[in-house]
């Protein structure tokens, strides 16, 4: 098991009003898995990712990532854990304007404490993994979207993570490009690197051996029961605005 | 470390107006600092050179009224015997003093002619024999007194080489007859002042003196014959010979001490008239240059301020490149340093200009002025320490904002 969500609760303060945004959530991830959390905006899975990719904690629960507790831990360590654990991918790639892809992707390097000398073979190789062997030393806005996002993966790869976390990272390409995507994911984890992806897109996360669904801060194994879900929210909603209607 | 160097240049050099903008508060501010250090070194470099006299490390003491030296041409007020052997025995055992003599000295207007030219405004010494070794002068045409001549009243006079030049015009003096205070006088020799240079003066006074009279010169007799043509009993002044110009003024005053324990008069007193009025218009300079410095410095203080408000600025620019790494895996003290190496290079850069800008000021401002120009290289480090620390010190706020940068607010920006 690399990763391990027990029973957590994150809310969110606003003002008085305490606003829940997951609720109850539990999942693990093993070595070599390929999971898609799915559900619509306002599900509560971009809080999700932020607590996976450990830049957020939660309020309750316990998280265990590969063996440590992410909740007892500093700031500082909390950035060593992201460098060495984690890769992100964004949706909106990421990347710094005014550098190379090469030096784009040797960044992560430095964080890691990598030697000077040995941070270029290793940003080159990983950008030879992701197809763009003959890009590395073009600015990002000489590269098209979908080679921006190969790039943001080899930068998320370069440390060699135990999880690959990509936040929708098909929702600005288009479809041939998002496509690229995927199947450089699917090839990606076929060498065995462990993939959590975020997505609205049920399209997406069909590309994923496992999905995940995330509705309302709470997290459904089938999507019957997260369809069940979504219409009892609406039901619910609907009848609150009706019993409000009637008051009025 | 190096590779934050790097990047803030090329920071820099990607925002030339904003950087040049930011920088101008320090560059104007140690422009300020080099310009004035460098004019205030310049004059107390003169002042020092005016100081240390001809160079021959001998310094003068002699009856003073009121600082100033008292001229003996009035007479010989009651009070002040004339020096005792034993007073020069126990200034020779002072500490860094080489050796010590006594003499006459004259100094007036046309008391020295040769048939009709006069030297205006010459110096007549009474000396005994050691003196002009003690102030480094040599005979370069003729003899030195015997020492027959220099006790027994003999007419004898040796004259140096701007007396020559004054008052020979090229012809040999060896022989020829000058007349000193109305008394005749046969030249037996030419001493040349072995430490001569352009423009030394021995005193602060001297140099006043010499811009209204271009009379220079010096004309020695023997101590001997000084009573035949000035006075019987005038107190003699003391020439100390020093192992080092700094020696000077302490030796002088231990002398005056000696000196003055056998003055029964209050109104006068042994001292050195050269030295001490340039002592305290250097620490006058320095107190200057103290004051000066203290504004600039000002400048530096909102030329910080400037650093800081553009830093900033800076940080909330680039909030999503910090979040950005932060979520990547970098730790607060790297964001921290790429903030701190940047405002610590751009001050410094700022800093190299305004040390530039301040030399070419102060040699601009020495030349115009007519002052002497010197650079000084401890100023300089300082100086370039000095608006690193600022950008340190400035930078600090900003860097320790910008590393506490929530990275998920950060990214969510754009």
């Amino acid at each position: 098991m690399i990763l391990e969500l027990s029973n957590i609760y994150k809310t969110y303060q606003q003002d008085a009003l305490e606003v829940p945004v997951l609720k109850d959530v539990s999942l693990s991830v093993d070595k070599g898995d390929y999971l898609a959390i799915q559900g619509p905006s306002g599900s509560g899975k971009s809080t999700l990712m932020n607590i996976i990719g450990c830049l957020d904690l939660p309020t309750e629960g316990t998280y265990q990532l590969n063996g440590t507790d992410v909740l007892a831990q500093s700031d500082n360590s909390l950035s060593e854990i992201r460098c060495r654990e984690i890769g992100f991918v964004f949706q909106s790639y990421q990347l710094l304007p005014g550098e190379t892809a090469l030096h784009n992707v040797m960044l992560p390097l430095s964080f890691a404490g990598v030697p000077r000398s040995k941070r270029k073979a290793i940003a080159e190789e990983a950008l030879r993994r992701v197809g763009l062997g003959e890009r590395m030393n073009f600015m990002p806005n000489q590269l098209s979207g979908g080679q921006k996002q190969r790039v943001a993966i080899a930068r998320a790869l370069v440390n060699d993570p135990n999880i690959l976390l990509a936040d929708e990272p098909t929702g600005a390409l288009d479809q041939k490009s998002g496509a690229q995507v995927m199947e450089l994911f699917k090839k990606l984890n076929e060498e065995g690197v462990t993939i959590v992806m975020i997505t609205h897109d049920s399209g997406i996360a069909a590309h994923a051996k496992k999905i995940k669904y995330i509705v309302d801060g709470r997290i459904y194994d089938r999507e019957e029961d997260a369809r069940h879900a979504i219409l009892e929210e609406e039901q619910s909603a609907e009848a609150a605005e009706s019993t409000e209607s009637k008051e009025a | 470390m190096i590779e934050n160097i790097i990047l803030s240049m090329r920071g820099i050099w990607s925002h030339k107006l904003r950087s040049i903008l930011t920088m101008l508060g320090v560059i104007i501010g140690i422009a300020s600092i080099i310009a004035i250090v460098s004019i205030v070194q310049g004059t107390n470099r003169k002042l020092e050179k005016s100081l240390i006299g001809s160079g021959n490390n001998v310094v003068s003491v002699s009856v003073l009224q009121d600082n100033w030296e008292y001229d003996f041409s009035s007479g010989v007020p009651s009070g002040i015997p004339v020096v005792n052997d034993a007073s020069i025995a126990n200034i020779k055992q002072m500490e860094g003093v080489v050796d010590a003599g006594k003499f006459h000295f004259r100094q007036g207007w046309n008391q020295v002619f040769y048939k009709d030219v006069g030297l205006s405004y010459g110096k007549i010494c009474g000396i005994n024999a050691g003196y002009l070794d003690m102030v480094e002068y040599q005979i370069s045409a003729g003899r030195d007194f015997s020492e027959e001549e220099y006790t027994t009243g003999k007419k004898v006079a040796i004259i140096d080489e701007s007396a020559r030049d004054i008052m020979f015009n090229g012809e040999n003096p060896v022989g020829e007859a000058i007349e000193i205070n109305k008394e005749p006088f046969v030249v037996v020799g030419v001493a040349k002042n072995l430490n001569k240079q352009e423009e030394e003066y021995e005193s602060i006074n001297d140099y006043y003196m010499n811009s209204y009279s271009n009379g220079q010169g010096q004309v020695f007799i023997p101590d001997g014959t000084w009573p035949i043509v000035y006075q019987f009993d005038e107190p003699e002044s003391v020439a100390i010979k020093v192992e080092n110009v700094k020696q000077m003024q302490p030796a002088a005053k231990m002398a005056s001490e000696e000196l003055n324990m056998y003055l029964t008069s209050g109104e006068y007193s042994y001292g050195s008239s050269s030295g001490e009025g340039g002592e305290e218009l250097k620490m006058l300079t320095n107190a200057i240059q103290l004051m000066l410095v203290g504004i600039a410095s000002l400048s530096l203080l909102v030329g910080g301020i400037g650093v800081m408000n553009i830093m900033l600025v800076s940080v909330t620019e680039r909030t999503s490149e910090i979040g950005l790494k932060k979520a990547l895996g970098a730790k607060r003290r790297v964001i921290m340093a790429q903030f701190l190496t940047e405002s610590a290079v751009l001050t410094s850069v700022g800093g190299l200009l305004g040390i530039i800008l301040g030399i070419g000021l102060a040699k601009l401002i020495s030349t115009l002025a007519g002052l002497e120009f010197a650079v000084s290289i401890p100023w300089i480090f300082i100086s370039v320490g000095f608006s690193m620390g600022i950008g340190i010190l400035f930078g600090a706020m900003p860097a320790s904002k910008a590393s506490k940068l929530n990275p998920i607010e950060a990214l969510r920006r754009d």
